[in-house]
């Protein structure tokens, strides 16, 4: 690097100016725009486990609790509004171009048709949602699980079942009232999910404390 | 012609020859855009009857196979079914046929195409038609760079995962989900900085 400074007095300073640019820190590497792009396609495969593989063990119950919503909302968290938003958006391109990443090993164009379609596409601005209200950088770290589960679960409520309940409501033909109810069932599972969010992110955030400056 | 479906991280697409088979991903989804909206505007039960008849012609002549079509269909069908009788007993049997037949011709149409349009090809039509988003500065070359890496992540993130429920099994932890999710989380973001500064290593992506 010095070499480039034109007040270095160094023997290389006589030598004629190296026209290839000095090999760059690996430290500034994971500050590349293609890091990003690494990050959002590593969350949106994160998102395609989550949703196929793992499940939440539910005492007593028969329909499997994806973790899907979890790591929607975890995404949003650990990479800010735009990144997260993106990594949504991948999992679900990819999946409405027929690959089987949606519950149950669906895919394709279909889930766009179903009663449920609303979520899916609710995902991508309320995973922005979530990052948008964890400005996480000021928080005291003891606090950090309380506001992510706050944020997590205000985007859950006002962005993600809006737009869902709307959409279901269109394709149904159920009355307001009735959509609300039918939603509702899946809040308890939604707040255990977000309080998962808050135990992960902070874990992550430990491990890599400068995934708080860029978000 | 009932060849099973090649299910799996292959995708849904069953082979064929017909001319769904040959019609390009683009005109296909834009024809699904605009069944999606009719369904929405067309009112009554007579309209969404007929709708659901023509899409029923119009998968037949996809050969893609009855039984990988009801596989397909089940869940949407036993929802309309649901629907239907809650739709009859609230509000009559008009407005049940009505929901339950779009619903049903809304999915079927789309199984149609997911069916006749391999997933690969698919997302070159995506990366295609990201063209545009160039000026808001997101390249087709980073957006194909990002289902590649995708494509690629989830097997990796796959064993990562069976790995860690293993090492949670052997310490009595197999119930609980922190003892999963916090090293597969970890894990995952650790794989993509190595991933990315791999990449900026090569100097892809500039």
């Amino acid at each position: 690097m010095s070499a480039d400074r034109p007040d270095a007095v160094t023997p290389d300073a006589v030598a004629p100016a190296p026209t290839v640019p000095a090999p760059t820190v690996p430290a500034a590497l994971s500050r590349a725009p293609v890091a990003d792009v690494a990050l959002v396609a590593t969350f949106a495969a994160f998102l395609v486990v989550c949703t196929v593989l793992l499940a939440l063990p539910v005492p007593g119950g028969s329909v499997p609790v994806t973790l899907q919503t979890f790591a929607v909302m975890l995404a949003g968290v650990l990479l800010g509004p735009r990144r997260g938003a993106l990594a949504v958006l991948l999992y679900l391109v990819v999946g409405f171009a027929g690959l089987p990443v949606f519950a149950q090993g669906r895919g394709g164009l279909a889930v766009l048709g179903a009663a449920s379609a609303g979520y899916l596409l609710a995902f991508v601005p309320g995973a922005a949602a979530a990052g948008w209200l964890t400005r996480l950088r000021r928080v005291p770290r003891t606090w950090l699980p309380a506001v992510v589960l706050g944020a997590t679960t205000a985007a859950t409520v006002l962005v993600v079942y809006p737009i869902g309940i709307a959409v279901m409501a269109a394709r149904t033909g159920l009355s307001a009232g009735e959509a609300i109810v039918a939603g509702a069932a899946f809040l308890p599972f939604d707040v255990v999910k977000n309080v998962l969010v808050a135990i992960v992110a902070a874990a992550v955030f430990r491990a890599f404390p400068d995934m708080l400056e860029r978000r | 012609m009932s060849a099973p479906a090649a299910a799996g991280l292959l995708g849904l697409y069953v082979p064929g020859d017909t001319w769904l088979h040959r019609a390009g991903p683009g005109p296909k989804a834009a024809g699904l855009a605009l069944l999606g909206a009719w369904v929405v505007v067309g009112r009554g039960p007579v309209a969404a009857l007929a709708t659901l008849g023509a899409v029923v012609v119009l998968a037949a002549t996809a050969r893609i196979g009855w039984r990988t079509t009801a596989r397909g269909l089940l869940p949407v069908l036993v929802a309309a079914a649901l629907l239907a009788a809650y739709q009859v007993w609230q509000r009559g049997a008009a407005v049940a046929v009505e929901v339950s037949a779009d619903l049903v011709s809304a999915v079927l149409a789309a199984t149609v195409v997911t069916a006749t349009t391999p997933a690969d090809r698919m997302l070159d039509a995506v990366v295609r038609a990201a063209r545009p988003l160039r000026r808001v500065g997101l390249s087709p070359e980073t957006v194909g760079l990002a289902v590649a890496l995708l494509l690629r992540s989830v097997p990796a993130l796959a064993r990562t995962a069976t790995e860690v429920r293993d090492a949670a099994r052997a310490r009595g932890l197999e119930r609980s989900p922190r003892a999963l999710l916090v090293p597969a989380a970890v894990r995952a973001v650790g794989r993509a900085r190595l991933v990315g500064d791999a990449l900026a290593a090569r100097g892809l992506g500039d």
